[in-house]
């Protein structure tokens, strides 16, 4: 099916989130549509899916103009979406959810005919080789094959035009090279294909075209034969940059953070983190990579006091914290970049001066007696807003407006402005531009330097490979391997992620071949 | 533990098999526990009921409100049996668990209860037939409201306002059925009148995304408000207006002949049967039709149904005016199928009552009903008893079955989980 985009341009209040965008292809292309959180990607696919409406422009389906004022009409069409956040409902089967719309009844009553679904959903695995049980519930499917489903869920609908948002963004390294092949096959079988990324490599690999977006425009049109990493990044921010992070050598001291034995269960009461034991010395960097559910989230809040251990200690500088409550880790100085910021880093609907001031407001010089001193506190607030170049309108403004990225520079400033003996920063940069990213990383480098013990967790690989001295990937609840120095490298994160074990000698047959140039970061890391 | 890897090795496999043995054991454990806490309530029976009946004591249970129908039972032997038939049970279950478990405790719950009358009632005559039937008159409305519960909330629409939404159809199709002097007008209008008011509630809640706790109890407050007044300065005035008079009961020709099941199940007044199909119908198209898989869809996930081009804001308004219509059934029944009149505030909590027993039958019409059936059959338990007199206040019995609901609410005895989106408006785009 050939699909084409006319000049549309989308507006928000306040916001130009699409201008003037054009795009075209053909059936059996893939076209990788790429550029950083907020570049407008998702905007424009939701015009072509029927979501939004475009203000102006066209969009052609077969040289046709159509107007799609709902999904329903985009999927008539033959557009189908497969969502970054799956749109499968949990407690339905997979047969339910893929007939969801598009049920096939018999009878007055409209009684669903499963067996027909059944059948239709047996005959697209076989014929595009994506398996799965028509009748497992959603919730019991490991999220490659909830993937696969809602590949699925999109050809039963019969598309001719598949829209990928971000499908990789949960995926192992394995699932991700499984994908990549389904979408080359789909391709070949004449379906065409717009696969919306922000991650380099995949657009390499798999692209026929690529269009990079940045703030809503066009600004670069390429193919993977034409361009490379370094030169796809540089057209995604608009300069030329530096993915690396300027960071001496670590000197690590004394161990600051030691771990035993910890174990800790996730809101299922399912054992989450499995006897974990590691340690994290002063000055030194220990970054935890993995896949996003493999317990991390669960380790980073037994560490900092929101989630009770099942068994086992943690220890800070010999001090036992292993049931310590956040206020009294804030009081021996515990720094904590919560993962999620909306939700445990800030109060929305709080002034940026009072999200400030979230750990320190009922002492001096922020609180009278029982009173609070607003002068001390807009006083700091302003002082620290032009320390940390917090884009905010006023030290009024409610944090829940701000732009992701100035909302954790807030979280920043307030756990940086006292110097940590421990800092924890769960996925600090996720959805930030490259220079809130820049920024956050050599503050984190800076917090080291000046003696703090410093736990990442991140499933971002470039970010990990960044920052870390010291890498362990964590897989089903335990490290499935701790690297160090020369051992460092995508290949063995990848592999450890996935649950495999490496040995240490085989790194070199096994690396993926990369030019050096295109793999900045890691390459940054190595001196 | 979500098992995310592709094609693990086979030794990774290890701990969540550890986890599952585990799992097992735990479950094994459970298991015994249930074992002796039958063994503990048969043992109980026995002390209690078995010796606390006097030998030579014989309870007689009428069968039939129309003939003689009844038997008799020597008290003390009844129940020594009941309790060591529980004990029994309880031994075997400790030993080795049954399968079916929850089969056999509804089983020993009825055993218990069936002790205690005979315990209760000994050295006298008990109409069981009675109670049943009142049994099933009490629990029609609170069924009808929970049907009205479970098709807004499946849509994903709290529903609070059922009590409202029955006390507005109580005075709507009494004042319609005596204006008129046709009952048949009343029930139209008594469904429309709870239907109205779900309108309502689903444009506050659906396009206005009012808080949906506010907006039910707002429309509580406008229903009892309303309706007293009207009442107080309408029907004081022409008492005419408050005379609408009850349905007949109707016998079903065959069915209600046969003896005690007859009387009890098929010798009743419209809305009795009107239940008797919805609750099974709503429940078969909730769960195999089109149509309940969009409404489901759209109470579990409703940004997944609007992607597939399922119009979210139509079928909550559809799911809710509905369940209005359900919540009128039920409260048209209380002023044309049983008293006859309308009374202020006549509904008496029961639009809530009907809320726990949608929980504890998990949002589901038909568990709905064998919720409402216990606390129908415990109301009706309380005030024969209390007629009777016993040892034990009768308020007790009537608090049972809510401090079960509390249990089950709390997550004891099995997940009671609503609705995904239960509660929470839907913003499109």
């Amino acid at each position: 099916m050939k699909v084409e985009l006319r000049g549309i341009t989308k507006r928000f209040p306040g916001v130009i989130a699409n201008e003037d965008v054009n795009l075209s292809l053909n059936s059996g292309e893939v076209l990788a549509l790429l550029g950083e959180n907020g570049a407008g990607k998702s905007t424009l696919m939701n015009c072509l899916y029927g979501l939004y409406r475009p203000d102006e422009g066209e969009i052609l389906i077969n040289d046709q103009v159509v107007d799609f004022e709902t999904p329903g009409d985009a999927m008539v069409a033959g557009i189908g979406m497969v969502h970054q956040h799956f749109m499968l409902v949990p407690v339905f089967t997979v047969a339910e959810n893929l007939m969801l719309g598009n049920e096939s009844v018999s009878g007055p009553l409209g009684v669903l005919n499963l067996d027909d679904a059944r059948k239709r959903i047996n005959d697209l695995s076989d014929k595009y080789n994506l398996p799965v049980d028509p009748d497992a519930l959603v919730r019991d499917l490991p999220v490659g094959v909830e993937q696969r489903a809602e590949i699925l869920k999109a050809l039963y609908r019969d598309a001719d035009c598949l829209i990928l948002d971000e499908p990789t963004a949960v995926l192992t390294p394995d699932e991700i090279a499984e994908l990549e092949k389904v979408i080359r096959e789909l391709a070949d079988s004449g379906k065409s294909i717009i696969f919306i990324t922000h991650k380099l490599g995949e657009v390499m690999r798999i692209a026929d075209q690529i269009v990079v977006l940045r703030h809503g425009k066009v600004v670069g049109r390429t193919t993977p034969e034409d361009t490379t990493e370094l030169g796809l990044a540089s057209m995604m921010v608009g300069r030329d940059i530096q993915l690396v992070v300027d960071k001496p050598e670590a000197e690590p001291g004394a161990p600051m953070l030691e771990v035993r034995d910890l174990s800790v269960l996730d809101d299922r009461d399912a054992v989450a983190v499995e006897s974990l034991d590691f340690e994290i010395r002063a000055g030194e960097i220990l970054a935890v990579a993995g896949v996003q559910g493999n317990g991390q989230t669960e380790l980073v809040e037994a560490i900092t006091g929101m989630r009770p251990a099942l068994t086992g200690s943690i220890h800070l500088d010999g001090e036992d914290i292993t049931s310590a409550t956040p206020r009294e880790l804030w009081t021996r100085d515990l720094g904590h970049i919560p993962e999620d910021r909306q939700a445990d880093g800030l109060v929305e609907p709080f002034s940026v001066a009072d999200n400030l001031v979230l750990n320190t407001y009922n002492w001096k010089p922020f609180a009278k007696g029982i009173l609070r001193d607003s002068p001390e506190v807009r006083s700091h607030a302003n002082q620290l807003v032009e320390d940390f170049d917090v884009r905010t309108a006023s030290i009024d403004t409610h944090a829940g407006t701000l732009s992701g990225g100035n909302q954790q520079k807030v979280i920043v400033a307030r756990e940086f402005t006292h110097s940590s003996r421990l800092l924890v920063a769960a996925q600090p940069t996720r959805g930030l531009d490259v220079g809130s990213i820049q920024y956050i990383h050599g503050r984190i480098v800076a917090e080291r330097d000046s003696g703090a013990a410093v736990l990442i967790v991140s499933s971002e690989l470039d970010e990990v490979l960044a920052l870390a001295d010291r890498v362990a990937v964590m897989y089903e609840g335990r490290f499935s391997g701790v690297l160090e120095g020369d051992e460092i490298t995508r290949t063995r994160i990848g592999l450890l992620m996935a649950g495999r074990t490496v040995d240490s000698g085989d790194s070199s047959e096994t690396d993926t071949p990369e030019p050096p140039t295109q793999d900045p970061s890691a390459d940054g890391n190595a001196r | 533990m979500t098992n995310i890897g592709a094609n693990l090795p086979a030794d990774e496999i290890q701990a969540p098999a550890d986890g599952e043995i585990a799992l097992e054991a735990e479950e094994l454990h459970k298991a015994k526990r249930v074992g002796w806490i039958w063994i503990f309530v048969g043992v109980a029976i026995v002390w209690l009921f078995g010796f606390g009946s006097e030998a030579g004591v014989e309870t007689t249970f009428n069968l039939s409100l129309e003939s003689d129908l009844s038997i008799t039972l020597p008290s003390r032997i009844s129940c020594l049996a009941i309790g060591a038939i529980i004990v029994l049970l309880g031994i075997v279950q400790s030993i080795r668990p049954l399968p079916k478990r929850t089969i056999f405790t509804v089983l020993i719950v009825l055993m218990a209860v069936f002790a205690f009358l005979i315990w209760a009632t000994r050295d006298s005559s008990f109409s069981m037939v009675g109670m049943l039937q009142s049994t099933l008159i009490r629990a029609t409305p609170l069924a009808l409201g929970a049907l009205a519960g479970v098709l807004c909330e499946r849509s994903g629409v709290v529903n609070i306002a059922i009590e409202g939404m029955m006390l507005f159809a109580a005075f709507l199709g009494s004042f319609a059925a005596a204006a008129t002097g046709s009952l048949w007008i009343g029930f139209v209008v008594g469904v429309a009148g709870g239907a109205i008011l779900a309108y309502g509630h689903a444009g506050l809640s659906v396009t206005y995304k009012v808080d949906q706790i506010i907006s039910g109890t707002v429309i509580n407050f406008f229903a009892l408000g309303i309706t007293s007044y009207l009442a107080a300065q309408i029907l004081t005035k022409y008492p005419d207006l408050n005379r609408a008079g009850t349905f007949a009961r109707i016998k079903i020709p065959v069915l209600g002949d046969i003896p005690f099941i007859g009387e009890i199940l098929f010798d009743n007044n419209i809305y009795v049967y009107t239940a008797y199909f919805l609750l099974p119908f709503v429940t078969f198209m909730l769960f195999k039709s089109r149509w309940g898989l969009r409404v489901r869809s759209v109470g579990e996930l409703p940004k997944a149904a609007d992607t597939v081009g399922i119009n979210v804001y139509r079928t909550r308004y559809i799911s809710v005016i509905l369940g209005g219509g359900a919540a009128g059934l039920a409260g048209s029944f209380l002023s044309l199928g049983s008293v006859g009149s309308f009374q202020q505030n006549m509904t008496a909590g029961r639009g809530f009552i009907a809320l726990a027993a949608m929980i504890l039958g998990r949002w589901n019409p038909m568990g709905a009903l064998g919720a409402a059936l216990l606390f129908g059959f415990a109301e009706s338990l309380q005030s024969k008893l209390a007629i009777i007199g016993t040892p034990i206040p009768s308020e007790f019995l009537l608090m049972a079955p809510y401090i079960v609901t509390l249990f089950f609410v709390a997550g004891f005895g099995g997940r009671a989980r609503p609705p995904a989106a239960d509660g929470v408006p839907y913003e499109q785009g």
